[in-house]
Protein backbone atom coordinates (compact mmCIF):
# COMPACT_ATOMS: atom_id res chain seq x y z
CA UNK A 1 0.00 0.00 0.00
CA UNK A 2 1.16 3.49 -0.54
CA UNK A 3 2.12 5.31 2.46
CA UNK A 4 1.99 9.26 3.38
CA UNK A 5 5.43 9.99 1.93
CA UNK A 6 4.85 7.99 -1.62
CA UNK A 7 1.71 10.43 -1.54
CA UNK A 8 3.95 13.59 -1.17
CA UNK A 9 6.29 12.28 -3.69
CA UNK A 10 3.45 12.04 -5.92
CA UNK A 11 1.88 15.44 -5.06
CA UNK A 12 4.99 17.13 -5.88
CA UNK A 13 5.91 14.94 -9.04
CA UNK A 14 2.50 15.99 -10.67
CA UNK A 15 2.61 19.24 -9.33
CA UNK A 16 5.90 19.62 -10.84
CA UNK A 17 5.19 18.11 -14.31
CA UNK A 18 1.92 19.90 -14.69
CA UNK A 19 4.11 23.45 -14.12
CA UNK A 20 6.62 22.27 -16.59
CA UNK A 21 4.38 21.60 -19.30
CA UNK A 22 2.03 24.81 -18.90
CA UNK A 23 5.32 26.71 -19.46
CA UNK A 24 6.78 24.70 -21.85
CA UNK A 25 3.84 25.18 -24.38
CA UNK A 26 3.92 28.76 -23.35
CA UNK A 27 7.71 29.49 -24.15
CA UNK A 28 7.94 26.32 -26.42
CA UNK A 29 5.12 27.20 -28.97
CA UNK A 30 6.13 30.43 -30.24
CA UNK A 31 9.72 29.28 -30.40
CA UNK A 32 8.54 26.12 -32.79
CA UNK A 33 6.82 28.41 -34.44
CA UNK A 34 9.92 30.75 -35.42
CA UNK A 35 11.50 27.74 -36.07
CA UNK A 36 9.19 26.49 -38.48
CA UNK A 37 8.99 29.55 -40.34
CA UNK A 38 12.20 31.29 -39.90
CA UNK A 39 14.79 31.48 -42.87
CA UNK A 40 17.43 32.56 -41.05
CA UNK A 41 20.52 31.02 -41.64
CA UNK A 42 21.61 30.76 -38.30
CA UNK A 43 18.67 28.91 -37.42
CA UNK A 44 20.38 25.28 -36.90
CA UNK A 45 22.48 26.69 -33.91
CA UNK A 46 19.38 27.04 -32.14
CA UNK A 47 17.70 24.34 -32.94
CA UNK A 48 20.99 22.19 -31.79
CA UNK A 49 20.80 24.04 -28.72
CA UNK A 50 17.28 23.29 -27.91
CA UNK A 51 18.47 19.38 -28.78
CA UNK A 52 21.46 19.20 -25.87
CA UNK A 53 19.37 18.01 -23.17
CA UNK A 54 18.43 14.95 -25.37
CA UNK A 55 22.43 13.76 -25.56
CA UNK A 56 24.02 15.32 -22.59
CA UNK A 57 23.87 12.60 -19.07
CA UNK A 58 21.20 14.50 -16.76
CA UNK A 59 23.47 15.09 -14.45
CA UNK A 60 25.55 17.15 -16.35
CA UNK A 61 22.88 19.46 -17.21
CA UNK A 62 21.97 19.08 -13.69
CA UNK A 63 25.43 20.13 -12.66
CA UNK A 64 25.72 23.20 -14.59
CA UNK A 65 22.30 24.59 -13.31
CA UNK A 66 23.34 23.82 -9.77
CA UNK A 67 26.29 25.99 -10.30
CA UNK A 68 24.21 28.56 -11.81
CA UNK A 69 21.19 29.06 -9.72
CA UNK A 70 23.02 27.93 -6.31
CA UNK A 71 24.23 30.70 -4.37
CA UNK A 72 27.41 31.19 -5.73
CA UNK A 73 26.32 31.41 -9.32
CA UNK A 74 25.11 34.26 -11.70
CA UNK A 75 21.59 33.46 -11.24
CA UNK A 76 21.39 32.93 -7.36
CA UNK A 77 23.86 35.06 -6.93
CA UNK A 78 21.68 37.69 -8.07
CA UNK A 79 18.40 36.47 -6.88
CA UNK A 80 20.30 36.82 -3.59
CA UNK A 81 21.48 39.84 -3.94
CA UNK A 82 17.78 41.49 -4.62
CA UNK A 83 16.27 39.41 -1.56
CA UNK A 84 15.12 36.38 -2.45
CA UNK A 85 16.69 33.46 -1.95
CA UNK A 86 19.39 31.31 -4.34
CA UNK A 87 16.89 28.35 -6.57
CA UNK A 88 19.01 25.44 -5.67
CA UNK A 89 17.55 22.84 -3.68
CA UNK A 90 13.65 24.16 -4.18
CA UNK A 91 10.73 23.15 -5.72
CA UNK A 92 11.64 26.66 -8.25
CA UNK A 93 15.06 25.18 -8.83
CA UNK A 94 13.21 21.63 -9.99
CA UNK A 95 10.69 23.38 -12.19
CA UNK A 96 13.69 25.50 -14.02
CA UNK A 97 15.56 22.53 -14.37
CA UNK A 98 13.02 20.60 -15.77
CA UNK A 99 12.03 23.23 -18.06
CA UNK A 100 15.13 23.16 -19.93
CA UNK A 101 16.03 19.38 -19.61
CA UNK A 102 12.26 18.68 -20.92
CA UNK A 103 12.49 21.44 -23.99
CA UNK A 104 13.36 19.45 -27.04
CA UNK A 105 10.30 16.98 -25.73
CA UNK A 106 7.91 20.10 -26.65
CA UNK A 107 9.59 22.34 -28.93
CA UNK A 108 10.24 19.14 -31.58
CA UNK A 109 6.96 17.75 -31.93
CA UNK A 110 5.63 21.53 -32.23
CA UNK A 111 7.80 22.47 -34.89
CA UNK A 112 7.17 19.56 -36.96
CA UNK A 113 3.63 19.93 -36.96
CA UNK A 114 4.05 23.56 -37.78
CA UNK A 115 6.24 22.49 -40.59
CA UNK A 116 4.20 19.72 -41.72
CA UNK A 117 1.06 22.44 -41.76
CA UNK A 118 2.83 24.36 -44.82
CA UNK A 119 2.77 28.02 -45.99
CA UNK A 120 -0.42 27.41 -47.91
CA UNK A 121 -3.33 27.54 -45.15
CA UNK A 122 -1.82 30.28 -43.94
CA UNK A 123 -1.62 32.25 -47.01
CA UNK A 124 -5.42 31.09 -47.81
CA UNK A 125 -6.14 32.88 -44.09
CA UNK A 126 -4.61 36.16 -45.32
CA UNK A 127 -5.92 36.45 -48.69
CA UNK A 128 -9.49 35.74 -46.54
CA UNK A 129 -8.75 38.89 -44.20
CA UNK A 130 -7.62 37.19 -41.66
CA UNK A 131 -4.05 38.80 -40.01
CA UNK A 132 -1.09 37.43 -39.03
CA UNK A 133 -1.85 36.85 -35.16
CA UNK A 134 -5.45 35.92 -36.21
CA UNK A 135 -4.42 33.31 -38.78
CA UNK A 136 -1.61 31.54 -36.09
CA UNK A 137 -4.82 31.18 -33.47
CA UNK A 138 -7.12 30.14 -36.05
CA UNK A 139 -5.25 28.40 -38.54
CA UNK A 140 -2.09 27.32 -37.38
CA UNK A 141 -2.96 25.83 -33.78
CA UNK A 142 -6.18 24.19 -34.53
CA UNK A 143 -4.32 22.10 -37.61
CA UNK A 144 -1.06 21.85 -35.30
CA UNK A 145 -3.36 19.79 -33.32
CA UNK A 146 -1.65 16.58 -32.60
CA UNK A 147 1.73 18.44 -32.41
CA UNK A 148 0.11 19.92 -29.36
CA UNK A 149 -0.91 16.40 -27.55
CA UNK A 150 2.34 15.04 -28.32
CA UNK A 151 4.21 17.86 -27.05
CA UNK A 152 2.23 18.14 -23.99
CA UNK A 153 2.37 14.16 -23.03
CA UNK A 154 6.01 13.67 -23.71
CA UNK A 155 6.42 17.44 -22.10
CA UNK A 156 4.64 16.02 -19.44
CA UNK A 157 5.44 12.03 -19.06
CA UNK A 158 9.65 13.24 -19.88
CA UNK A 159 9.36 15.50 -16.85
CA UNK A 160 7.65 12.86 -14.45
CA UNK A 161 10.62 10.61 -15.03
CA UNK A 162 13.29 13.00 -14.62
CA UNK A 163 15.90 11.55 -12.59
CA UNK A 164 19.34 12.84 -12.63
CA UNK A 165 18.94 16.60 -13.17
CA UNK A 166 16.29 16.56 -10.03
CA UNK A 167 18.93 15.15 -7.63
CA UNK A 168 21.74 17.34 -8.74
CA UNK A 169 19.66 20.68 -8.18
CA UNK A 170 16.77 19.82 -6.04
CA UNK A 171 18.88 17.35 -4.11
CA UNK A 172 16.57 14.88 -2.29
CA UNK A 173 14.35 17.14 0.31
CA UNK A 174 10.85 15.12 1.29
CA UNK A 175 8.07 17.38 1.13
CA UNK A 176 9.67 19.72 -1.06
CA UNK A 177 11.86 18.34 -3.48
CA UNK A 178 11.34 14.54 -3.39
CA UNK A 179 10.01 13.60 -6.88
CA UNK A 180 8.59 9.86 -7.13
CA UNK A 181 11.54 8.72 -9.15
CA UNK A 182 13.80 9.30 -6.66
CA UNK A 183 11.97 7.85 -3.87
CA UNK A 184 12.11 4.77 -5.93
CA UNK A 185 15.40 5.05 -5.57
CA UNK A 186 15.34 5.63 -1.90
CA UNK A 187 13.01 2.44 -1.36
CA UNK A 188 15.12 0.77 -3.12
CA UNK A 189 18.60 1.28 -1.25
CA UNK A 190 16.87 0.66 1.81
CA UNK A 191 15.62 -2.68 0.30
CA UNK A 192 12.13 -1.46 0.53
CA UNK A 193 11.04 -3.70 -2.32
CA UNK A 194 7.03 -3.89 -1.86
CA UNK A 195 7.03 0.38 -1.72
CA UNK A 196 9.19 0.51 -4.84
CA UNK A 197 6.85 -1.72 -7.16
CA UNK A 198 3.85 -0.19 -6.10
CA UNK A 199 5.43 3.38 -7.50
CA UNK A 200 7.10 1.68 -10.17
CA UNK A 201 4.63 -0.05 -11.60
CA UNK A 202 1.71 3.09 -10.91
CA UNK A 203 4.12 4.94 -13.41
CA UNK A 204 4.75 2.52 -15.87
CA UNK A 205 1.06 2.02 -16.49
CA UNK A 206 0.58 5.59 -16.45
CA UNK A 207 3.10 6.49 -18.75
CA UNK A 208 1.73 3.30 -21.03
CA UNK A 209 -1.76 4.87 -20.62
CA UNK A 210 -0.71 8.37 -21.70
CA UNK A 211 1.43 7.24 -24.71
CA UNK A 212 -1.34 4.90 -25.89
CA UNK A 213 -3.95 8.09 -25.80
CA UNK A 214 -1.44 10.16 -27.94
CA UNK A 215 -0.70 7.51 -30.31
CA UNK A 216 -4.27 6.35 -30.90
CA UNK A 217 -5.22 10.40 -31.18
CA UNK A 218 -2.75 10.72 -34.23
CA UNK A 219 -3.42 7.67 -36.01
CA UNK A 220 -7.08 8.86 -36.00
CA UNK A 221 -5.73 12.32 -36.77
CA UNK A 222 -3.96 10.96 -39.85
CA UNK A 223 -6.76 9.10 -41.14
CA UNK A 224 -9.07 12.08 -41.06
CA UNK A 225 -6.61 14.37 -42.71
CA UNK A 226 -5.91 11.48 -45.39
CA UNK B 1 -8.29 60.61 -62.40
CA UNK B 2 -9.27 56.79 -63.03
CA UNK B 3 -13.12 56.14 -62.14
CA UNK B 4 -13.92 53.59 -59.51
CA UNK B 5 -14.20 49.88 -60.73
CA UNK B 6 -12.13 51.13 -63.95
CA UNK B 7 -9.46 49.51 -64.60
CA UNK B 8 -6.15 47.21 -63.49
CA UNK B 9 -2.99 48.68 -63.40
CA UNK B 10 -0.22 45.60 -62.83
CA UNK B 11 2.73 47.55 -62.84
CA UNK B 12 5.34 45.21 -61.08
CA UNK B 13 8.95 43.59 -60.48
CA UNK B 14 10.09 40.91 -58.56
CA UNK B 15 13.93 39.73 -58.34
CA UNK B 16 14.54 35.89 -57.63
CA UNK B 17 17.54 33.84 -58.11
CA UNK B 18 16.51 31.99 -61.03
CA UNK B 19 14.22 34.54 -62.61
CA UNK B 20 13.07 38.03 -62.93
CA UNK B 21 9.38 38.85 -62.99
CA UNK B 22 8.82 42.59 -64.94
CA UNK B 23 5.66 43.28 -66.22
CA UNK B 24 3.24 46.55 -66.95
CA UNK B 25 0.23 45.59 -67.66
CA UNK B 26 -3.21 47.34 -68.10
CA UNK B 27 -6.24 45.24 -67.63
CA UNK B 28 -9.76 45.93 -67.87
CA UNK B 29 -12.16 46.47 -64.87
CA UNK B 30 -14.48 44.23 -65.75
CA UNK B 31 -14.49 40.43 -67.32
CA UNK B 32 -11.81 37.93 -67.32
CA UNK B 33 -8.25 38.35 -68.48
CA UNK B 34 -5.92 35.19 -68.89
CA UNK B 35 -2.43 34.95 -67.77
CA UNK B 36 -1.28 32.53 -70.50
CA UNK B 37 2.24 31.05 -70.36
CA UNK B 38 4.36 28.52 -70.17
CA UNK B 39 5.41 27.02 -67.01
CA UNK B 40 7.52 28.69 -64.63
CA UNK B 41 7.13 31.84 -66.98
CA UNK B 42 6.15 33.42 -63.85
CA UNK B 43 2.16 33.34 -63.83
CA UNK B 44 1.74 32.17 -60.35
CA UNK B 45 4.26 34.38 -59.18
CA UNK B 46 2.76 37.64 -60.39
CA UNK B 47 -0.79 36.94 -59.28
CA UNK B 48 0.97 36.13 -55.83
CA UNK B 49 2.21 39.49 -56.23
CA UNK B 50 -1.01 40.68 -57.09
CA UNK B 51 -2.38 39.45 -54.09
CA UNK B 52 0.65 40.78 -51.83
CA UNK B 53 1.82 37.18 -50.81
CA UNK B 54 5.02 38.01 -52.39
CA UNK B 55 6.74 40.09 -49.82
CA UNK B 56 9.75 40.74 -52.06
CA UNK B 57 7.99 42.85 -54.91
CA UNK B 58 7.70 46.16 -56.10
CA UNK B 59 6.36 48.80 -58.22
CA UNK B 60 2.54 50.14 -58.57
CA UNK B 61 -0.55 48.25 -58.43
CA UNK B 62 -4.07 49.92 -58.85
CA UNK B 63 -7.39 48.26 -58.16
CA UNK B 64 -9.95 50.20 -59.09
CA UNK B 65 -9.48 53.97 -57.12
CA UNK B 66 -7.31 51.39 -54.53
CA UNK B 67 -3.39 51.27 -54.80
CA UNK B 68 -2.56 48.40 -53.16
CA UNK B 69 1.16 48.45 -53.73
CA UNK B 70 3.50 51.58 -54.31
CA UNK B 71 7.20 51.37 -54.78
CA UNK B 72 8.24 48.62 -52.21
CA UNK B 73 5.60 49.45 -49.76
CA UNK B 74 2.50 47.55 -50.20
CA UNK B 75 -1.06 46.32 -47.99
CA UNK B 76 -0.35 43.21 -46.63
CA UNK B 77 -2.30 40.85 -48.15
CA UNK B 78 -5.52 40.32 -45.31
CA UNK B 79 -5.82 43.82 -46.28
CA UNK B 80 -6.37 43.63 -49.93
CA UNK B 81 -9.89 42.92 -50.93
CA UNK B 82 -8.82 39.88 -52.98
CA UNK B 83 -10.48 36.54 -53.64
CA UNK B 84 -7.54 34.23 -54.82
CA UNK B 85 -8.43 30.94 -55.57
CA UNK B 86 -5.34 28.65 -55.33
CA UNK B 87 -4.52 25.33 -57.82
CA UNK B 88 -5.52 22.59 -55.48
CA UNK B 89 -8.48 23.52 -53.06
CA UNK B 90 -7.12 24.57 -49.97
CA UNK B 91 -10.00 24.43 -47.73
CA UNK B 92 -9.36 24.18 -44.38
CA UNK B 93 -9.10 20.81 -42.91
CA UNK B 94 -9.86 21.50 -39.47
CA UNK B 95 -13.67 23.60 -40.59
CA UNK B 96 -16.78 22.13 -42.18
CA UNK B 97 -17.64 23.56 -45.76
CA UNK B 98 -20.48 26.28 -43.64
CA UNK B 99 -17.31 27.19 -41.38
CA UNK B 100 -14.80 27.46 -43.97
CA UNK B 101 -17.42 30.07 -45.87
CA UNK B 102 -17.83 31.86 -43.07
CA UNK B 103 -14.19 32.32 -42.29
CA UNK B 104 -13.67 35.40 -44.96
CA UNK B 105 -17.11 36.50 -44.39
CA UNK B 106 -16.66 37.42 -40.56
CA UNK B 107 -13.66 38.88 -41.59
CA UNK B 108 -14.66 41.43 -43.85
CA UNK B 109 -14.31 44.97 -42.66
CA UNK B 110 -17.11 47.15 -42.58
CA UNK B 111 -18.17 49.23 -45.27
CA UNK B 112 -16.78 46.70 -48.04
CA UNK B 113 -19.69 45.61 -50.49
CA UNK B 114 -20.78 42.20 -49.37
CA UNK B 115 -21.93 39.67 -51.79
CA UNK B 116 -24.72 37.46 -49.95
CA UNK B 117 -23.53 33.97 -49.03
CA UNK B 118 -26.56 32.81 -50.60
CA UNK B 119 -26.12 34.21 -53.82
CA UNK B 120 -22.38 32.59 -53.76
CA UNK B 121 -23.63 29.46 -52.49
CA UNK B 122 -26.15 29.64 -55.25
CA UNK B 123 -23.73 30.36 -57.93
CA UNK B 124 -21.42 27.49 -57.60
CA UNK B 125 -24.06 24.80 -56.79
CA UNK B 126 -22.71 23.64 -53.16
CA UNK B 127 -26.04 24.21 -50.95
CA UNK B 128 -26.58 20.79 -50.49
CA UNK B 129 -22.39 20.07 -49.25
CA UNK B 130 -22.79 22.77 -46.32
CA UNK B 131 -22.69 20.49 -43.26
CA UNK B 132 -19.53 18.04 -44.90
CA UNK B 133 -16.10 18.11 -44.15
CA UNK B 134 -13.52 19.08 -46.65
CA UNK B 135 -12.41 15.37 -46.95
CA UNK B 136 -15.67 14.23 -47.50
CA UNK B 137 -15.64 16.01 -51.25
CA UNK B 138 -14.57 15.13 -54.53
CA UNK B 139 -11.62 17.56 -56.21
CA UNK B 140 -14.13 19.41 -57.94
CA UNK B 141 -16.48 19.72 -55.33
CA UNK B 142 -13.69 21.60 -53.30
CA UNK B 143 -12.67 23.46 -55.78
CA UNK B 144 -16.04 24.68 -56.22
CA UNK B 145 -16.22 25.29 -52.13
CA UNK B 146 -12.89 27.30 -52.57
CA UNK B 147 -13.96 29.38 -55.03
CA UNK B 148 -17.26 30.10 -53.57
CA UNK B 149 -14.72 31.33 -50.68
CA UNK B 150 -13.26 33.41 -52.48
CA UNK B 151 -16.13 35.14 -53.98
CA UNK B 152 -18.13 35.94 -50.26
CA UNK B 153 -15.44 37.67 -48.89
CA UNK B 154 -16.58 40.72 -51.61
CA UNK B 155 -13.13 40.91 -53.32
CA UNK B 156 -12.46 43.58 -56.02
CA UNK B 157 -10.00 41.52 -57.68
CA UNK B 158 -10.67 37.77 -58.42
CA UNK B 159 -7.67 35.79 -59.04
CA UNK B 160 -7.65 32.29 -60.20
CA UNK B 161 -4.98 30.03 -59.90
CA UNK B 162 -5.04 27.53 -62.51
CA UNK B 163 -8.14 26.40 -60.77
CA UNK B 164 -8.67 23.21 -62.87
CA UNK B 165 -5.18 21.91 -63.47
CA UNK B 166 -5.29 19.73 -60.45
CA UNK B 167 -8.59 17.87 -61.88
CA UNK B 168 -9.12 14.87 -64.04
CA UNK B 169 -11.17 15.88 -67.47
CA UNK B 170 -14.70 14.86 -65.78
CA UNK B 171 -14.22 17.04 -62.74
CA UNK B 172 -13.08 20.04 -65.28
CA UNK B 173 -16.10 19.49 -66.82
CA UNK B 174 -18.48 19.51 -64.10
CA UNK B 175 -16.71 23.03 -63.07
CA UNK B 176 -15.97 25.04 -66.26
CA UNK B 177 -20.36 25.76 -66.42
CA UNK B 178 -20.10 27.22 -62.85
CA UNK B 179 -16.66 29.35 -64.33
CA UNK B 180 -18.57 30.51 -67.11
CA UNK B 181 -21.47 31.75 -64.91
CA UNK B 182 -18.82 33.36 -63.01
CA UNK B 183 -17.87 35.51 -66.19
CA UNK B 184 -21.75 36.61 -67.10
CA UNK B 185 -22.17 37.84 -63.36
CA UNK B 186 -19.67 39.16 -61.84
CA UNK B 187 -19.10 42.65 -62.04
CA UNK B 188 -15.47 42.36 -60.98
CA UNK B 189 -11.85 41.80 -62.92
CA UNK B 190 -11.41 38.19 -62.71
CA UNK B 191 -7.25 37.17 -63.26
CA UNK B 192 -7.04 33.75 -64.48
CA UNK B 193 -3.91 31.54 -65.08
CA UNK B 194 -4.09 29.17 -67.54
CA UNK B 195 -1.19 27.04 -69.73
CA UNK B 196 -3.99 25.33 -71.54
CA UNK B 197 -5.91 27.30 -74.78
CA UNK B 198 -8.85 25.73 -74.44
CA UNK B 199 -10.01 26.92 -71.08
CA UNK B 200 -8.53 30.50 -71.89
CA UNK B 201 -10.90 30.58 -75.39
CA UNK B 202 -13.79 29.38 -73.44
CA UNK B 203 -12.98 31.61 -70.42
CA UNK B 204 -11.34 34.59 -71.20
CA UNK B 205 -12.30 38.27 -72.63
CA UNK B 206 -8.13 39.34 -72.45
CA UNK B 207 -5.31 37.75 -72.41
CA UNK B 208 -2.16 38.41 -71.54
CA UNK B 209 0.89 36.47 -72.83
CA UNK B 210 4.00 35.57 -70.08
CA UNK B 211 7.35 34.71 -71.15
CA UNK B 212 10.17 34.41 -68.90
CA UNK B 213 9.04 36.85 -66.56
CA UNK B 214 7.97 39.57 -68.73
CA UNK B 215 4.97 40.06 -71.12
CA UNK B 216 5.34 39.17 -74.72
CA UNK B 217 1.77 40.49 -76.06
CA UNK B 218 -1.33 41.05 -75.06
CA UNK B 219 -4.84 41.89 -75.88
CA UNK B 220 -8.35 40.63 -76.57
CA UNK B 221 -8.89 36.88 -76.54
CA UNK B 222 -10.32 36.64 -80.07
CA UNK B 223 -7.25 38.07 -81.62
CA UNK B 224 -4.28 36.72 -79.35
CA UNK B 225 -5.07 33.66 -80.48
CA UNK B 226 -5.48 34.51 -84.51
CA UNK B 227 -2.39 36.50 -84.17
CA UNK B 228 -0.22 34.38 -86.44
CA UNK B 229 3.21 35.82 -84.87
CA UNK B 230 2.61 34.27 -81.68
CA UNK B 231 2.85 30.24 -80.20
CA UNK B 232 -1.31 30.40 -80.22
CA UNK B 233 -1.86 30.43 -83.34
CA UNK B 234 0.37 27.56 -84.82
CA UNK B 235 0.39 23.93 -84.28
CA UNK B 236 -2.43 21.35 -84.37
CA UNK B 237 -4.97 23.19 -81.51
CA UNK B 238 -4.83 26.51 -83.57
CA UNK B 239 -7.96 27.97 -84.13
CA UNK B 240 -10.13 31.31 -84.15
CA UNK B 241 -12.69 32.22 -81.37
CA UNK B 242 -16.02 33.92 -82.78
CA UNK B 243 -18.50 35.85 -80.48
CA UNK B 244 -21.85 35.94 -81.64
CA UNK B 245 -25.29 35.32 -80.16
CA UNK B 246 -28.11 33.02 -81.02
CA UNK B 247 -30.30 34.06 -83.67
CA UNK B 248 -33.14 31.59 -83.22
CA UNK B 249 -33.76 27.76 -84.02
CA UNK B 250 -34.76 25.72 -86.95
CA UNK B 251 -36.85 23.08 -85.73
CA UNK B 252 -37.20 20.94 -88.54
CA UNK B 253 -33.88 20.20 -88.59
CA UNK B 254 -32.68 20.66 -84.88
CA UNK B 255 -30.30 23.50 -86.22
CA UNK B 256 -29.32 26.62 -84.03
CA UNK B 257 -28.60 29.72 -85.78
CA UNK B 258 -25.68 32.01 -84.04
CA UNK B 259 -24.89 35.45 -86.26
CA UNK B 260 -21.52 36.37 -85.31
CA UNK B 261 -20.14 40.59 -87.03
CA UNK B 262 -19.37 38.11 -90.29
CA UNK B 263 -22.23 36.65 -91.17
CA UNK B 264 -24.20 33.47 -89.49
CA UNK B 265 -23.41 30.12 -88.56
CA UNK B 266 -25.20 27.26 -88.58
CA UNK B 267 -24.68 24.86 -85.74
CA UNK B 268 -25.92 21.93 -83.94
CA UNK B 269 -29.20 22.55 -82.21
CA UNK B 270 -29.13 23.82 -78.37
CA UNK B 271 -31.34 25.24 -76.05
CA UNK B 272 -30.22 29.06 -76.07
CA UNK B 273 -32.59 31.15 -76.20
CA UNK B 274 -32.44 33.78 -78.62
CA UNK B 275 -29.95 36.58 -77.85
CA UNK B 276 -28.09 34.63 -75.94
CA UNK B 277 -24.44 35.71 -76.09
CA UNK B 278 -21.83 32.23 -77.35
CA UNK B 279 -18.49 31.72 -77.98
CA UNK B 280 -17.84 29.60 -80.91
CA UNK B 281 -14.16 27.60 -81.69
CA UNK B 282 -13.13 27.42 -84.92
CA UNK B 283 -10.26 24.81 -85.46
CA UNK B 284 -7.49 26.02 -88.13
CA UNK B 285 -7.55 22.55 -89.63
CA UNK B 286 -11.73 22.38 -90.06
CA UNK B 287 -11.54 25.48 -92.43
CA UNK B 288 -10.58 24.44 -95.96
CA UNK B 289 -10.45 27.75 -99.14
CA UNK B 290 -11.72 27.85 -102.53
CA UNK B 291 -11.83 30.49 -104.91
CA UNK B 292 -15.42 29.95 -106.19
CA UNK B 293 -18.68 29.07 -103.55
CA UNK B 294 -19.20 26.15 -104.12
CA UNK B 295 -22.00 24.74 -104.84
CA UNK B 296 -23.78 20.90 -104.36
CA UNK B 297 -21.81 20.70 -101.40
CA UNK B 298 -22.09 19.40 -97.65
CA UNK B 299 -21.08 21.98 -95.86
CA UNK B 300 -23.39 24.65 -94.70
CA UNK B 301 -20.91 27.13 -93.23
CA UNK B 302 -19.64 29.27 -96.35
CA UNK B 303 -18.08 32.70 -95.93
CA UNK B 304 -16.37 35.06 -98.18
CA UNK B 305 -12.86 35.96 -96.83
CA UNK B 306 -9.66 37.82 -97.37
CA UNK B 307 -6.69 36.67 -97.25
CA UNK B 308 -4.67 38.53 -94.78
CA UNK B 309 -1.43 36.67 -93.77
CA UNK B 310 0.31 33.32 -94.36
CA UNK B 311 3.04 31.81 -92.32
CA UNK B 312 4.70 28.87 -92.99
CA UNK B 313 4.12 25.45 -90.58
CA UNK B 314 6.73 23.13 -90.76
CA UNK B 315 7.58 21.66 -94.66
CA UNK B 316 4.44 21.12 -96.10
CA UNK B 317 1.89 23.49 -94.64
CA UNK B 318 0.72 26.73 -94.02
CA UNK B 319 -1.42 28.64 -91.61
CA UNK B 320 -3.49 31.24 -93.18
CA UNK B 321 -4.85 34.40 -91.41
CA UNK B 322 -8.64 35.10 -93.09
CA UNK B 323 -10.76 38.48 -91.89
CA UNK B 324 -14.69 37.99 -93.02
CA UNK B 325 -15.79 41.36 -92.58
CA UNK B 326 -13.04 42.12 -89.93
CA UNK B 327 -13.51 39.13 -87.90
CA UNK B 328 -10.53 36.57 -88.29
CA UNK B 329 -10.29 32.68 -89.00
CA UNK B 330 -7.51 30.52 -89.20
CA UNK B 331 -7.37 28.04 -91.81
CA UNK B 332 -4.71 25.50 -92.04
CA UNK B 333 -3.31 23.98 -95.63
CA UNK B 334 -0.82 22.11 -97.60
CA UNK B 335 1.55 24.70 -99.00
CA UNK B 336 0.72 22.96 -102.37
CA UNK B 337 -3.65 24.03 -102.17
CA UNK B 338 -1.82 27.38 -101.06
CA UNK B 339 0.57 27.51 -104.06
CA UNK B 340 -2.56 26.17 -106.50
CA UNK B 341 -4.70 28.48 -105.09
CA UNK B 342 -2.14 31.64 -105.47
CA UNK B 343 -2.81 32.67 -101.86
CA UNK B 344 -1.34 35.97 -101.04
CA UNK B 345 -2.57 38.92 -98.97
CA UNK B 346 -5.38 40.69 -100.43
CA UNK B 347 -6.84 37.35 -102.17
CA UNK B 348 -10.44 36.90 -102.11
CA UNK B 349 -11.38 33.23 -100.90
CA UNK B 350 -14.45 31.34 -99.84
CA UNK B 351 -13.68 30.03 -96.56
CA UNK B 352 -15.69 26.19 -96.13
CA UNK B 353 -15.97 25.38 -92.15
CA UNK B 354 -16.47 21.96 -91.64
CA UNK B 355 -17.25 22.29 -87.92
CA UNK B 356 -18.03 24.49 -85.14
CA UNK B 357 -17.48 23.75 -81.48
CA UNK B 358 -19.68 26.04 -79.24
CA UNK B 359 -17.91 26.75 -76.14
Amino acid sequence: MPVDGDLTALRITLQLAALTTLILLLLGTPLAWWLARSRWRWRFLVEAVIALPLVLPPTVVGFYLLITLGSNGPVGGLLEALGGRPLAFTFGGLVVGSVIYSLPFVVQPLQGAFAAIGRRPLEVAATLGASPLDRFFTVAVPLARPGFLTATVLGFAHTVGEFGVVLMIGGNIPGETQVLSIAIYDHVEALEYTRAHWISGSLLLLSFLLLLTVYGFNRRAAKVRS
Amino acid sequence: MTPPGAALRVCLRLRREAFHLDVDLHLPGRGVSALFGPSGCGKTTLLRAVAGLEPGAEGFLQVGDEVWQEGRRGRPPHRRAVGYVFQEASLFSHLDVRANLDYGVRRVPPGRRRVPLQRTVELLGIGHLLQRWPHQLSGGERQRVAIARALAVGPRLLLLDEPLAALDLARKREILPYLESLHDELEIPVIYVSHAPDEVARLADHMVLLQAGRETASGPVGEMLTRLDLPLARGEGAGALIEGRVAGHDDRFELTYVDFAGGRFTVARNDMASGHPVRLRVAARDVSLTLERQRGTSILNIFPARVEQLVPEGRAKMMVRLSVQGVPLLSSLTRKSADALALAPGRSVYAQVKSVAVL
